[in-house]
């Protein structure tokens, strides 16, 4: 594949926000070929595609289309000399049909008026393409789920026609089945001569799919090689920059008291039984499917939304505590850390100054409320250092920063809280691998310190090299829990399921 | 490129000049160009006319930003300042109260409209915008109702309030000014605060933080209901009377005036100098148009153009902003 004139050639691409993001990108995709971009989170994947998408424009460098120069205004402009990109973030619109919302700016009329039979038709026909038979067009987008809104996305950019695709972690909300699919949609468009840009941080896909992979580091390119030269430890180790222990060095602790017991929560159809308990210095993981009600368990053990029944103990409390709302378990100690950041856990765009010591202002204010300005920056700048917040000023908006050192804040915010149950809600969602041990290493420093660590999460490497014990869920209850050295993959996966099979 | 940052305090008026800029810009710009078209504007009596004139629409303005800054609003406050001024005045004229309880009484009412439209929307989680035009309809049906749609002449002996002066400078606008600043510091420098800002930005990750926005929210309402009662008070005194029709379209004029100071509809920006730039700004337009011999039906064009053209420059400050941060 390795051979021919490039579809689209960059060169001496450079481009600073606050500072340098790409510093003189020079690489070419060819036709049918599947080029992977890697790096960490920060490294500059996405605003490369973006440039290339036309979203964003470049300070310096040239691009090259066919031959013909190529410098796009905007996401039209890259569209109509066929580079497409699929985003990260959904596009869709929730308020709109399905079938709308894929073909908006294309909607078959008759006289203005939308000919519903042809839209359904059509839209009908182009998600049968990537195998989603059992979307009705007429459902509205929002009543779906973020994987198959994902799926709706990838089928509307598949349907029309281009030369360059970019995909931006397509398969981050997707199910394995899914991912299928949807890896041999690539495969076909490779053999009709498309030219696939695919960012991904799930390293295992890339290897199968790709055929040179490109490697970005701090904004530049570190090197460009055939997919099957390249071993994953070489991937990671260009990615980091330096070797990365496998191991998270994680000391085996003898648990201490019970910190956290519940028993037989319950939340409608999500969450139908759930008692489990954790002790101080542990980390307790929680596997399941997708669905399984772990989210669900943990937001209504915190209080976030209401629970049916059920009891929560702290520490060896005879009385069970009452939990009804996110104050009364922030009060007891509880921390949740949600799966969304963005959505429900960060200000973004405030400082990141505000965003740590947020829940402590109490502390750090006067009587009457008055905030002492230079502690509560002082106390900001040692959280933030002591968990390496990666940024210019504690005063930057956090928004400007990467996945990973947002969850750093987030962290570091519910750290200063001083909480005693730490309930992590898929910590490494979208974050690199650089940072996700250094994440890692830090939930372990927590258990270590005492504290009781909750993980969930749907990566069950991350939970078997993380955890001292896993609690499997499956359709809202525990299926089984295993302690360190128990478990096997199988045994993980056997419990997960177990819940659906007498259904 | 990117290293943990050093800790230094921030000046306390470092931020004036830049912030407030654009603002004295666009002030000293419009004084000058009426003091060089007309002969009579550049004069103590024309500043003392707009400071008689604005302390009210300064506090309603203030309760406004405090609002928009939690991504909510308050449509009633014109209607409300109506019926508090409703009940001041028949408290005065057909219940003949003393003074200190009528004012006591009229406050009352303010504090009563404001907690029925934050309870309203905070316990049924209604959006602001309805609830509050419902009141908007019923505090005028009060209003008239109290007063039988008829003005109560009090006469003098409310006077006391709006015709006091010190140091030259009437009451109404000392304490407008005063409660300006003090708005001010709260917002920027306390721990309410700094949960207006947040509940503004992102209300659900201030709720999962253990900080219940709704006590907070539904306190910003009792706060407009107090400084609208306030607004009326000074406004009935300065007129010596109370006309049920008082403070229509105040709330217009409030948004205008907390959007030309920047303050942003979406919620979580906002602060109140630049909302009591924005007042100055429409009164000596207004003033100015006046004394140029400019028709009512060209000062309002002139009005709406000034309030579009504001938020437009407010986009490019932010813009330009951003981009000095950024080199």
């Amino acid at each position: 594949m390795n051979s021919g004139t490039p579809l689209l050639a960059i060169d001496r691409l450079c481009k600073a926000y606050a500072g340098p993001v790409l510093d003189g990108i020079a690489f070419d995709l060819l036709a049918g070929e599947v080029h992977a971009l890697v790096g960490e989170n920060g490294a500059g994947k996405s605003t490369l595609s973006k440039i290339v998408a036309g979203l964003v424009q470049p300070d310096e460098g040239t691009m090259t289309l066919r031959g013909q120069p190529y410098a796009p205004h905007n996401k039209n402009g890259a569209e109509r000399q066929g580079v497409r990109m699929v985003m990260q973030e959904l596009n869709l619109i929730g308020n709109l049909t399905v079938a709308e919302s894929v073909l908006l700016g294309n909607l078959p009329h008759r006289w203005g008026w939308i000919d519903w039979r042809e839209l359904r038709d059509r839209a009908r026909g182009i998600f049968e393409r990537v195998g989603l038979t059992d979307i009705d067009p007429g459902c509205f987008v929002k009543s779906l789920g973020v994987g198959r809104q994902q799926l709706v996305e990838i089928a509307a950019v598949l349907a029309r026609p281009c030369d360059v695709l970019i995909l931006d972690e397509p398969t981050a909300a997707l199910t394995a089945p899914e991912i299928e699919r949807l890896f041999v949609e690539i495969a076909k468009l490779k053999a009709a001569g498309t030219a696939i840009l695919y960012i991904s941080h799930r390293m295992e896909e890339i290897q199968r799919i790709s055929d040179r992979i490109s490697v970005l580091r701090d904004g530049r390119l570190i090197a460009t090689r055939p997919a099957a030269e390249l071993s994953l430890d070489e991937i990671v180790r260009m990615m980091v920059g330096r070797e990365l222990g496998e191991a998270i060095h994680r000391e085996s602790v003898t648990a201490g008291p019970v910190a956290l017991r519940v028993e037989g929560l319950r939340r409608g159809d999500a969450v139908r039984d759930v008692s489990f308990e954790t002790r101080r210095g542990e980390i307790l993981g929680f596997a399941g499917l997708m669905g399984s009600g772990r989210t669900e368990t943990m937001r209504a053990l915190f209080g976030a939304d209401r629970a049916d029944g059920g009891e929560i103990f702290l520490c060896d409390e005879e009385k069970p505590v009452r939990i009804r709302s996110p104050r009364d378990a922030v009060r007891r100690g509880i921390a949740l850390l949600t799966e969304n950041r963005k959505e429900e856990g960060l200000l973004l765009p405030l400082p990141i100054r505000a965003n740590i010591t947020f829940l402590c202002l109490g502390q750090l204010s006067r009587a009457g409320g008055w905030i002492r300005a230079a502690t509560e920056l002082a106390e900001a700048t040692r959280w933030g250092n002591a968990l390496s917040v990666r940024c210019h000023s504690y005063e930057q908006r956090v928004d400007e920063l990467s996945g990973g050192n947002q969850q750093k804040v987030m962290i570091a915010k519910w750290l200063f809280r001083n909480c005693d149950v730490l309930i992590f809600d898929e910590p490494t969602r979208g974050i690199d691998v650089g940072a996700k041990f250094e994440i890692y290493q830090l939930l372990a420093d927590l258990a270590a310190q005492g504290k009781a660590v909750i993980v969930v999460s749907s990566d069950l490497k991350e939970l078997m090299a993380l955890c001292d014990r896993i609690a499997v869920m499956s359709a809202g209850r525990v299926a089984a829990t295993f302690r360190r050295g128990e478990w096997t993959q199988d045994k993980i996966m056997t419990a997960a399921l177990s819940g659906y099979l007498n259904q | 490129m990117n290293r943990t940052a050093n800790s230094s305090a921030r000046p306390l008026l470092r931020s004036f000049p830049t912030e407030y800029l654009g603002l004295t810009l666009a002030l000293s710009a419009l004084v000058g160009v009426f003091s060089l078209i007309t002969d009579h504007f550049f004069s103590v009596t024309t500043f003392r006319t707009i400071a008689n004139q604005i302390p009210s629409a300064v506090l309603v303005a203030t309760a406004m930003t405090y609002l928009l800054v939690i991504a909510e609003i308050d449509l009633s406050v014109g209607s409300v300042l109506g019926f508090c001024s409703a009940v001041l005045g028949v408290a005065m004229t057909q219940w003949h109260w003393p003074l200190p309880l009528a004012v006591i009484g009229t406050i009352a009412a303010g504090l009563l409209c404001g907690a029925f439209n934050g309870l309203v929307s905070v316990h049924w989680r209604l959006p602001s915008f309805i609830v509050t035009l419902g009141m908007l309809e019923m505090a005028r049906g009060a209003a008239h109702a109290v007063t039988r749609s008829q003005t109560q002449y009090i006469g003098s002996s409310v006077e006391a309030i709006a015709g006091t002066s010190i140091c030259g400078l009437s009451l109404p606008f000392l304490l407008a000014m005063v409660i300006v600043v003090a708005a001010q510091l709260v917002l920027t420098r306390t721990v309410f605060g700094r949960y207006l800002v947040a509940i503004g930005t992102n209300a659900e990750a201030v709720r999962l933080s253990g900080i219940d926005p709704r006590p907070i929210k539904l306190a910003v309402f009792l706060l407009t209901g107090l400084l609208v009662a306030l607004a009326a008070i000074i406004d009935t005194s300065r007129f010596q009377s109370a006309n049920p029709n008082a403070g229509t379209g105040f709330e217009l004029q409030a948004i205008a005036a907390a959007v030309i100071g920047g303050t942003s509809l979406m919620g979580g920006r906002g602060s109140v100098v630049p909302t009591l730039f924005g007042v100055l700004i429409t009164a000596v337009l207004n003033t100015g148009l006046a004394a140029v011999g400019a028709r009512d039906e060209t000062k309002r064009l002139i009005t709406g153009l000034v309030i579009i053209a504001a938020v437009i420059l407010d986009q490019y400050r932010h813009r330009l902003g951003a981009k000095w941060k950024n080199s």
